[in-house]
This record gives C-alpha cells, structure tokens and sequence, in this order.
C-alpha cells in the first residue's frame, strides 16, 4: 500500500485577506517558526507519503521561496518528492483557456496529469487551514478496512474554544461511521462535527471521480460530488481526536495560535514521537535573553533579542524587544522589530514591522490590532 | 572530467580533545556543542562556506562517529556539491600498509591524492578546536599579494600568555624570520592560529620530505613550519582582528560559551551577512512557562523552562523544571534539570538528567572549578556533585 499527497494551497485565501495580500493560506506564518503547509505537509512524511503535489492558484511566489526543492522535509527525492503544481491554464481554443481554476473540484481536475502518472494506491487530499499532527496511515488503514469510496477526516470542535466564523461542513454520520448528510454552515454552538477537508481516496477512483466530473461538466465539489453520491457511494468519516484548530479569520487566528501556549496544544502538536514537524532552516543564532528580559507564558523562535517584558506571546525569528517595551497577548511575526519602552497589547505584525520607541497600540482578543508587512508605527 | 580548484581546505579534526576529558569520552573535540546550537566545527565549515571555498577534506580519526554523522553529506552547510563539497577522510589501508594519522603533517601527506584531484594552487590547512569567524579569501588574497610560499595566520595575544602559543617574529612587511613553538621567553606577541595557506607545490614538496624524515614528529607547527622557515623559504603572517578563541580546555569552552553573553558580548553570532550553518533536528519553539525566569541567557529551539536560568547558555531541548535553578553554566541538548534542581557553574554534556532537588557545582564566586557532566550522566534525585567535580570518573 502506497500514498501519494495532494494539497491545495490557496482554498480559503478570501478568509483571512489580511494575511493572504501577499501569499497564499499554505504560506502564512504560524506557530513562532512554521508556515501552515508545513503541518499537511509533516503530516505526510511522517505517515511514508514521499510524493507530494502542491496545488497553487496565485501569488505563491512566497510558498515556492520556502518550499524550496522540498529537502527540508525530506522531499527532495529523484523519485517522488515535493511537484508544485502551478493552475493549468490552456493557451489554446478549450474550455480551460485563460482562465484560472475557481473551486476544489477544478483543481483537482487541473492536477489530473500528476495523479495519473504517480503510482501510489492512494491519494491523500488537504487543504493547509487545519493545524493537526496526524497519522494518515491510521486513516488508509480505516479506508481500506471500510470498504469506503471516500474518507473523510472529522473533528468534533468546541465552538466556544475554536470559534469558526466562516462557513464549513457540518457532518451528520451513522453509527457505522457513513455520512448521511452535511450542510454548510458556521457552526453556533456545541460541539458538532466538522469536515477539515482532509480526504483519503484510491487513486484510481480519484482519477474515475475526474472523468466523470468532466463528462457530466460537474461544477462543485459540494454539490455535484459530495451531494449526490452520499446515496449511491459510501462516504466514511474517520473522526480525529487529537488537538485540532482551524484558521478562518484573523480573530481565529489569533485565538488558534494563543491556543498554543497551552502543554495540551505543545504536547499533542510538537511533541509526537516520530511525528515531528518540519519547515525550512533559517539558521537563526539562539535567542538571547538580556539581563532585563521578562517572558513568561510564551513561545519564542531562535534568533530573536529580548530586553523587555514579553506575556503571553508568540514571537517569531528574528524579532527584537527593546528596554522597557511591555508586549502582551502579541504576536509578532519574523523580524518585526519593537522599539524601547513600546506597549502594545493584542497586537497581530506580519513581517519586518517596525514599531518605534514609546508607541502603545492594543486591540482586543475578539478584535486584534493587525499591522501589515514591513509597515513602520 | 574535473575541473580545477583555486583553493582546497583541508580542516584537521581528528584530535581526541583529551583536555576536554567528559566532553570528548564518545565524541571527537570538533563535534564538541558550543553556544546552544553549534558544534566547534560548523565555524571553520562556515567560515569555509561564506569564503567561497567549497572543497572541504575533514580528516578524522578520533571517535569519527558522532562527527560523519554530523557531516553527513554536508547539505547544512551548503557543501553537497556536485564536484567538490565536504568529505570525511578517514585514514585508510593503502599499498604499502596501514597507518594511522601520526602527526597533523602526515594527515595531510596521506591525503595528498584528494588535493591531487583537484589540482589546486592552493591548500588552506585549518582546525577544529577554534571559535572565531574569518573570511578565508582575504587571507588567501594576501598570500597571492606577497606571493608566499606560505601564509600563516596570526593574531595579538597578551604577552604574558604569548608561551601558550606558537610565537611569530615578523619584519615589518609582515615576512616571517623567526618562528618559536610555545617559547619561555617570547619575543613577539603574534601567536599562530593554527590556519595556514600554503602553495600547493611548495606544500608537497616538504610534505614528502618530512615523510623521509624519521626523525620527524611529522607536525606542522614542530616539524614542517621551522623546516620551511630554515630554507628561507617565503614565509608571512597574515594579521587576524577579531575574535578567535582556542576552546581546547574546560574552563576555555565555559569561557567562550559566556562571550556569547552581556549587551555587548565578546562574541557576536547576530550577523546575516557571515551566518554560522550548523545541522539541527526539527524542533518547536523555546516555551518559557509561566513563574519562569529567564535572564543574560541563551536559549534555542525545544527547550522548555518553568524555572530561572541565570547567566547561561542552553542546547535544544533543555528542560528546566518548576523552582528549578541554573546559573553561569553551559547546557548541551537534551538534557533534563528536573523540579528544584539547582545547577551553578557548570557544563553539561547532552542527554544528562539532574534529578529533583539535586544540587550540582557551586556558586561560581565561591567555586573550586566547573563541574562537568559527561554524556547521558544521570543525578540521582537529591544528590550532590560537588564544584569541579569531573563525571563519570573513570576517564
């Protein structure tokens, strides 16, 4: 039994424009060091996928920067490894001519080439908005074992701790574990059981799935594929209970990443044995800590300067506190750089913010202040 | 077919390190960790690197495993090149028998066939028991410039230390008239760096003859150097500004791995433009807990602290439990200081376990010495190692 990926890099940009301006969902920073594909990404490698196809739609100029040739994951192979697949767009007379794909079951379709000519018996689907450490070969196993056309991952999430705010499927299963029914909702309250679009499905049926996507000129994922077999194919959801958030806006990811600090979220995220999660090598010298450096409660990246007092944070590389800047409740992305004496609270900075000395900005947990990269305040 | 080299480095890192004693029992001095995230031979391979000079030989011999292991196919440090990159030269079976390395002379005339291939006009010989950063091609520019024979770099050191090192008697142009291996009474303050350049041909030349020699040590500094020196061949010292530290000793390495301290410290790693590569595991965010302290410290990824670090310098992955203390000391990866352990002016080699309440070396204004833990040493819970204390003993 072999495993191919796939990941779709772009689905959900619209969610979180703020961060998404200038790259796709799979390259936003999170987590002090990681970008959010590095999760599906890790995900496979530590579950023996060594082909992994990446589907890109527009600017993921910053994705293929930090993808590289894949080595960082161990998927710079002659065989297999890391295929970034750009959209496929026709120069010639045809229904796919200059334009760009517009939903998952089109670019899938685009991508039909690389699912066809690799040789794994599986496929695994993801999208990169999930933030998860999984075995996906507990999933295969599930698959084959059910007999299931499709497996879909589901996470039964705590509205109230993982506030969604955009719409996502809603799954209703039976007691065998099949999908009876979904709708496409944002979830109120409780704890119901949502799809996190990471799907296992034989290759030859994905490939089966495409033509006759193509034949019947189906248009939506939801709709077309998921909808109307529910009665005639078995669709299964694998329920995961390992620790699990979802980014669908900026105040989610701000709630998504604050989770962090918690042993819970450290534990079950980055500390799995033989799970571990990758991303690209900085080279980043080790943090320092001044004499007057006070952090508590708060997850720190290598080659950050710290001389202020840092509560509850997130901080990425390279980022520089300076005497008597008080940061609470912050995150600040790679080498933002935070002036004497400044005081901010619930503050989001992308990249090489700067935020000179004395300045004090505060937004609030539901509302965070967000600053834009390489912006100066 | 094989293209030609300007400049090939040779890097010597063989030694035992046995001054090092706990630190180098199962590893050689090179793999030594250093400053959290480094080991004492990512600095020359950088330096190498950020030079230009991608053609490494790294001759080994001493515990070689940890050190292949770390090299591997030399992708940290960008040497997995096509033609050239970093390799691992282990001595070998040849012809005429084995032999081991004798002398860092005879290394390097064993390996005269990998210089060979490359048919450089220059060899850089370098070791692996220095922190500094160097750009090697402004050296390699001043020996074309006064067209050596061979070019030794040199830095000031304090005359009253100048006995510790190979001693340097210079004309005023920078040509070298008089060369004392560790002399009593030195008359000059430009103490060898154990970096040399030389002219391949030049190079082989005496290589060959010391090898005839067997009377000889087959050492550069006792050996090859006095040798040159005496036939009056082409010899200057290459003035070296900057930091360099010979991290050979105990007290040494916990010194160099404190200059990495203070709001102005001795030895700045924060420089994009000359980065130090070394190979790491993937490892998450340092965590600093809450009720945590942390201070004039250096820390990298995975470690975890509930307690107060003071003064000190952690490897990946260092956990240090709640009431936990650890001041002035250095703490290699992997290492486990348990709920209110107190650890002061010591190093810790990777893998070690301080277990609950224990205490291990003293506080450092009062200490006898720097205790040292060797590898995976385990302290039972509530035990006491005292100030300078060595272990395990038996080394």
């Amino acid at each position: 039994m072999t495993a191919a990926g796939l990941i779709f890099s772009n689905i959900h940009n619209q969610s979180i424009p703020e961060l998404t301006k200038q790259r796709t969902m799979a390259s936003i920073p999170y987590g002090c060091r990681y970008r959010l594909i590095d999760f599906a990404l890790s995900n496979m490698v530590n579950s023996n996928i060594s082909t992994v196809g990446v589907i890109t739609h527009n600017n993921y100029q910053s994705l293929m920067d930090h993808l590289g040739t894949g080595k960082d994951w161990d998927l710079a192979r002659r065989s297999g490894g890391i295929k970034l697949l750009p959209p496929f767009i026709s120069a010639h007379e045809n229904r796919l001519a200059g334009k760009l794909y517009e939903n998952r079951l089109e670019a899938t379709v685009g991508a039909a080439n690389f699912i066809r000519y690799c040789s794994a018996d599986y496929m695994v689907l993801s999208d990169c908005d999930a933030i998860l450490n999984i075995d996906f070969k507990a999933v295969i196993e599930d698959h084959i074992r059910s007999g299931a056309f499709l497996t879909l991952v589901g996470k039964r999430v705590d509205v109230k701790k993982n506030p969604i705010d955009c719409p996502v499927d809603i799954l209703t299963v039976d007691s065998t574990g099949r999908l009876t029914d979904f709708e496409v909702a944002i979830p109120q309250k409780g704890k119901p059981l949502i799809n996190t679009n990471i799907m296992v499905i034989k290759r030859t049926d994905l490939l089966s799935l495409i033509d006759e996507a193509i034949a019947k000129g189906y248009k939506s994922f939801h709709n077309d594929v998921m909808r109307h077999g529910l009665r005639r194919r078995l669709f299964r959801v694998y329920e995961f209970d390992g620790w699990y958030t979802q980014i669908t806006s900026l105040e989610s990811y701000f709630a998504g990443s604050m989770a962090l600090l918690t042993e819970e979220a450290q534990n079950s995220l980055f500390r799995v044995e033989d799970r571990l999660i990758y991303t690209k090598v900085r080279n980043s010298p080790p943090t320092k800590y001044a004499a007057s450096a006070k952090v508590t409660n708060s997850l720190v990246a290598d080659g950050c300067s710290i001389e202020g007092t840092v509560e509850n944070c997130i901080l990425f590389r390279g980022v520089r506190v300076g005497k008597g800047a008080v940061l609470k409740n912050c995150i600040l992305m790679q080498d933002t750089n935070v002036g004497d004496r400044a005081d901010l609270n619930c503050v989001i900075t992308d990249k090489n913010v700067v935020i000179k000395d004395e300045r004090r900005l505060s937004g609030h947990e539901t509302m965070p202040f967000f600053i834009g990269k390489g912006q100066m305040v | 077919m094989f293209k030609k080299k300007e400049c090939v480095a040779m890097l010597l890192a063989g030694g035992q390190g046995s001054r090092l004693y706990a630190l180098t029992q199962k590893t050689a001095k090179p793999a030594v960790s250093f400053g959290g995230k480094y080991r004492i031979i990512d600095f020359p391979l950088s330096n190498c690197v950020n030079s230009g000079i991608d053609t490494v030989g790294v001759l080994t011999q001493y515990q070689p495993l940890q050190l292949n292991d770390y090299i591997g196919n030399g992708l940290p440090w960008d040497l997995d090149r096509n033609y050239g990159g970093v390799k691992i030269l282990p001595p070998y079976q040849g012809h005429g028998g084995a032999d081991w390395y004798k002398g860092t002379a005879n290394a390097i005339w064993q390996n005269m066939e990998f210089i060979n291939r490359y048919d450089p006009k220059y060899v850089i010989i370098l070791s692996g028991d220095h922190i500094y950063k160097m750009d090697y091609a402004k050296m390699l520019a001043y020996h074309k410039e006064k067209g050596a024979d061979c070019t030794i770099a040199v830095i000031e050191v304090p005359i009253e230390e100048a006995s510790r090192f190979g001693i340097m008697s210079t004309r005023e142009d920078g040509q070298i008239f008089k060369f004392a291996e560790k002399p009593k009474n030195p008359e000059s303050t430009k103490a060898s760096m154990g970096i040399y350049i030389f002219t391949k041909d030049v190079l082989e030349k005496y290589l060959r003859e010391d090898s005839l020699d067997p009377d000889s040590s087959n050492d550069f500094g006792k050996n090859v150097i006095p040798k040159m020196l005496a036939d009056g061949q082409k010899m200057y010292a290459y003035p070296f500004e900057g930091y360099w530290k010979d991290v050979g000793t105990i007290s040494s390495l916990w010194e160099a791995n404190m200059d990495l301290l203070g709001e102005e410290p001795n030895f700045q790693l924060f420089n994009d433009k000359w980065r130090i590569y070394s190979r790491h595991d993937a490892e998450p965010p340092q965590y600093l807990g809450k009720g945590s302290k942390v201070v004039n410290s250096s820390l990298t990824e995975g470690c975890e602290v509930w307690g107060t670090v003071k003064n000190s310098v952690l490897g990946a992955n260092v956990y240090v439990g709640k009431g936990a203390v650890v001041e002035d000391s250095v703490v290699m990866s992997d290492t486990r200081i348990e709920e209110g352990a107190v650890v002061r002016y010591s190093i810790l080699d990777t893998g070690v376990t301080v277990g609950k309440d224990a205490r291990v070396g003293e506080d450092k204004a009062t200490a006898q010495g720097i205790a040292v833990l060797g590898a995976d040493y385990k302290v039972n819970d509530k035990e006491v190692v005292p100030a300078g204390a060595m272990l395990p003993k038996d080394i």
